[in-house]
């Protein structure tokens, strides 16, 4: 167990500077020219310019920039934007309405998902299980500002029942509906996923020895067949947890809830290359945390995983 | 009737299968007496296995039952669920074929006895409920230490033992074995039905063991049931089924077993102006496995197959004798030593060279089922050898396909069959006219009816053996199945644990083996005599 966690933080910091290296790289690729924009209509002088240049050390080449900007990295410091504000300190403010948002967002979808999933899988091919098909992929197919609108629109306007935007009321209120429309789109696959899962597992000789013990249904479902068939599960749903994380940059423009996604988008539009990076590699960790947490969850979950 | 343990009267069980209706098990009546052995034993679609899940209520959900099921007085097809819970593990216990799979996989062998244990005693305390698995453990001879492992840390054998412990847990009744032995090795095999065997004096129940192996039949059974098709053919005291048989079916069933000495013994010509056929000089073939360590399957072997010689490789699963098939075939890497394919060094000949002494290699594996190309006719099968090596098209490729055909015995018409419209016999059938459609020199067969029932393992058995006559061809027969071997083979090859322990003709190997290994597992493999095996157990038991 312990060797099997030390491979796995010995690849993740292998990732992370394969990752990061070409986010930055990538960034600083972008046409157009960040510090020129920085002036609005009024072009820079020449000199400021080359000042703010030099002041960033954008005259250096691309590895010493990253390397420079590593190291400052390791000892928590995310840099300043181009206006001189600190990216750390712009994140920190937002992060905690995207983790809100996230969490949110992700417990919905596991209960409702793995709620749904396992009723089909026990009464499959049934109407049960073809309904729950049909509506889990009727509403993925619906876009999101349409399903974001809409539901605005009954539950705030016509209902009344939540707020419309912003998160003045707090969690889980000003919460509510903007989790629900982000969970909609993932709870397909994990029903599905759950559906099939179960559906092995129910399948498999083991089940039925357990039956032949005389255990109880409650006994060979609840702890048995949900154990086994977690397992694929919830490495899908810890890569779930790290997108909903990092992508609700519509649902947090439509509900406009101050997150990380609306800041990314404010941030690529005006080249604020800092911020970017930062953000990418906030979120470049929070994948590959999730990950080695999924990895070590799946090992004690399945303990021929552990012993390989 | 009312002394019988369990009791089946007139059971039909029909399954429906996309709106059609299929009878696996048509009005069959027979009963277990108190504290006996009853073997229901029959070929694949018998019915033995339904009939016996039918017991327990644990039919598929597309199964309908009809007749009557009785166990100790009740009516077992008309409980309800709970009822049918209670009866379960508690009053029949059930232990099946794949003993790995039948244990969950994400919880220690400890956990899964403790489960039996505290769901029907209730009573118990989670440090009785343990003692009493550490006794159960103890009693199918697994170590306590195993108690924390899961079941992929155990042998197949050793998973069957804990499924009997789990099993006799609760002291039930009856004791269902469903082919408890068939995916074991025999020496193994021979250890679970000690183990099995010993749990009679320990439970005061019956056991119903459920087999197609008529040696496990003579080896534990009091009493015989034979099924075939979904219908009782015959049930007779054991001494009396095999002595005399009343139903052909019987007969022709006791006839399919393989039994040695039916082969001439080899023409005692000394091949000696001809190049060996197949030679093989201290191979060693060496897998990289977990964690860098390297597993070493195939240990300095050296074998010789003259041409026009059968040689049976034997040997138990993990022996290495299926590696040094494909080590031939360019399928296992060859880590050092040397094959030689009429003489062509396989490991320093040029890709092209190695391609041609290929095309000369005949192959037939285990499961005829996924060695043919389901999307593929057989005649499609059998004729692309012919049209990759050798160019052979339209009309003449037609003809080759027809004769070759005709030499396994099935008719020319079914070149335009898929594989699923043929029954797995059928299906061994075409994978033999491919392998043999270049005309090779050596043909390896890979447990080549092991997937086989009995009765058409003897007639594939028997056509392979029959072409080999005409064709002359060298074999390299590869096989579990020590009389199996000795129906077919000139010369024998034993393995173990990756090295050839003994070989020599077939007569000298298999009557008077030197190795003890060889002994053991001639002493191990089940013959189909009730009086022999009693004696051999009789033998064992004593010390």
């Amino acid at each position: 167990m312990l060797r099997f966690t030390i491979r796995r933080l010995i690849e993740l910091v292998l990732v992370f500077f394969g990752v990061t290296f070409a986010i930055y790289a990538a960034v600083f690729a972008l046409p157009g020219d960040p510090i020129s924009s920085l002036g609005g209509d009024q072009p820079l002088s020449p000199a400021v310019v080359e000042r703010i240049r030099d002041l960033y050390h954008l005259n250096d080449p691309l590895w010493s920039q990253y390397l420079r900007y590593l190291g400052h990295l390791l000892t928590g410091d995310l840099g300043v934007d181009f206006r001189g504000r600190s990216v750390a300190e712009r994140l920190a403010a937002r992060w905690p309405v995207t983790i809100r948002l996230a969490l949110t967002a992700w417990v919905i979808q596991v209960v409702i998902g793995v709620g749904l999933g396992l009723v089909a899988g026990l009464r499959k091919n049934t109407w049960i299980d073809r309904g729950v098909l049909i509506l889990t992929i009727l509403i993925a197919s619906v876009p999101i500002f349409v399903m974001a609108v809409t539901a605005q629109l009954v539950f705030g306007v016509k209902l009344s029942l939540l707020p419309i935007a912003g998160v003045s009321d707090g969690w889980p209120v000003s919460y509510l509906l903007p989790a629900t429309v982000l969970a909609i789109y993932g709870l397909a696959a994990v029903a599905r996923l759950t559906r099939g899962s179960v559906i092995d597992t129910m399948s498999s000789d083991f089940v039925r020895a357990l039956w032949a013990k005389g255990l109880s249904r409650r006994r060979v479902i609840g702890v048995h067949v949900l154990r086994n068939s977690s397992i694929p599960v919830l490495t899908y749903l810890a890569i779930d947890l790290g997108a909903l994380l990092g992508g609700a940059v519509v649902t947090e423009g439509i509900f406009n809830l101050p997150g990380v996604g609306q800041l990314l988008f404010e941030s690529i539009r005006v080249h604020e290359g800092p911020t970017v990076v930062g953000i990418a590699t906030a979120l470049i960790l929070i994948f590959l945390i999730t990950s080695v947490i999924v990895d070590l969850l799946n090992s004690l979950l399945d303990p021929r995983i552990r012993h390989d | 009737m009312s002394d019988q343990v369990l009791s089946f009267e007139d059971l039909t069980v029909d399954f429906e299968v996309g709106g059609t209706t299929h009878r696996a098990v048509d009005k069959v009546s027979f009963g277990v007496q108190p504290g006996e052995v009853l073997a229901v034993v029959g070929e694949s679609g018998s019915g033995k296995s339904v009939t016996a899940l039918a017991a327990l209520g644990l039919l598929p959900s597309n199964a309908s039952v009809g007749g009557r099921i009785s166990f100790g007085g009740d009516d077992v097809l008309s409980m309800s669920r709970s009822e049918l819970t209670t009866l379960r593990g508690r009053r029949i216990a059930m232990i099946f074929q794949d003993p790995v799979g039948a244990l969950d996989p994400v919880f220690t062998i400890g956990a899964q006895l403790v489960e039996m244990i505290r769901t029907h005693q209730p009573a118990l305390s989670r440090g009785e409920a343990r003692e009493r698995a550490l006794e159960l453990l103890r009693m199918v001879e697994i170590p306590e230490t195993r108690f924390k492992y899961y079941p992929h840390q155990l042998s197949g054998g050793q998973c069957q033992r804990v499924m009997i412990a789990i099993a006799v847990a609760c002291d039930p009744e009856l004791l269902i074995a469903d082919e408890p032995t068939t995916a074991l090795d025999v020496t193994v095999q021979q250890e679970v039905l000690d183990v099995l065997l010993a749990m009679r004096s320990k439970i005061s129940g019956s056991i119903m063991i459920i087999t197609h192996d008529m040696g496990v039949v003579a080896d534990v059974a009091d009493r015989v049931v034979v099924m075939r098709k979904g219908a009782v053919v015959e049930t007779a005291e054991v001494h009396e089924l095999f002595d005399h048989p009343t139903q052909p079916y019987t007969q022709a069933l006791l006839d399919a077993v393989p039994r040695g000495g039916l082969r001439a013994e080899a023409p005692a010509d000394s091949a000696s102006d001809t190049a060996p056929a197949l030679s093989i000089e201290d191979l060693v073939v060496e897998y990289r496995g977990r964690r860098g360590r390297t597993v070493r399957a195939v240990d300095h072997v050296d074998l010789v197959l003259n041409p026009g010689e059968i040689t049976g490789l034997v040997g138990e699963s993990g022996s290495g004798k299926s590696t040094i098939g494909k080590s031939v075939l360019g399928l296992a890497p060859i880590t050092s030593g040397e094959v030689r394919v009429a003489g062509q060094a396989l490991t320093k000949a040029s890709s092209a060279d190695v391609r041609q002494t290929r095309a000369r290699i005949g192959v037939v594996f285990q499961n005829p089922a996924g060695s043919l190309n389901p999307r593929a006719t057989i005649g499609q099968s059998i004729g692309e050898p012919l049209a990759v090596h050798r160019g052979v098209r339209g009309t003449e490729l037609r003809g080759r396909v027809e004769e070759l055909l005709d030499s396994v015995e099935l008719p020319r018409a079914w070149a335009g069959r898929y594989p699923h419209e043929l029954s797995g016999g059928q299906r061994q059938r075409v994978s033999i006219a491919r392998a043999i459609s270049l005309d090779p020199d050596l043909l390896i067969a890979d447990e080549p009816t092991s997937a086989l029932d009995v009765s058409v393992q003897a007639t594939v058995l028997e056509l392979l053996r029959s072409i080999q006559d005409r064709l002359h061809f060298a074999c390299l027969f590869i096989s579990h199945d020590l009389a199996v071997v000795d129906q077919v083979c000139d010369r024998v090859a034993v393995m173990s644990q990756g090295r050839l322990i003994e070989q020599g003709d077939r007569e000298s190997v298999l009557r008077d083996p030197q190795d003890a290994y060889t002994v053991r597992l001639l002493a191990a493999a089940p013959v189909p005599d009730p009086r022999e095996q009693a004696r051999r157990r009789g033998i064992r038991l004593a010390g």
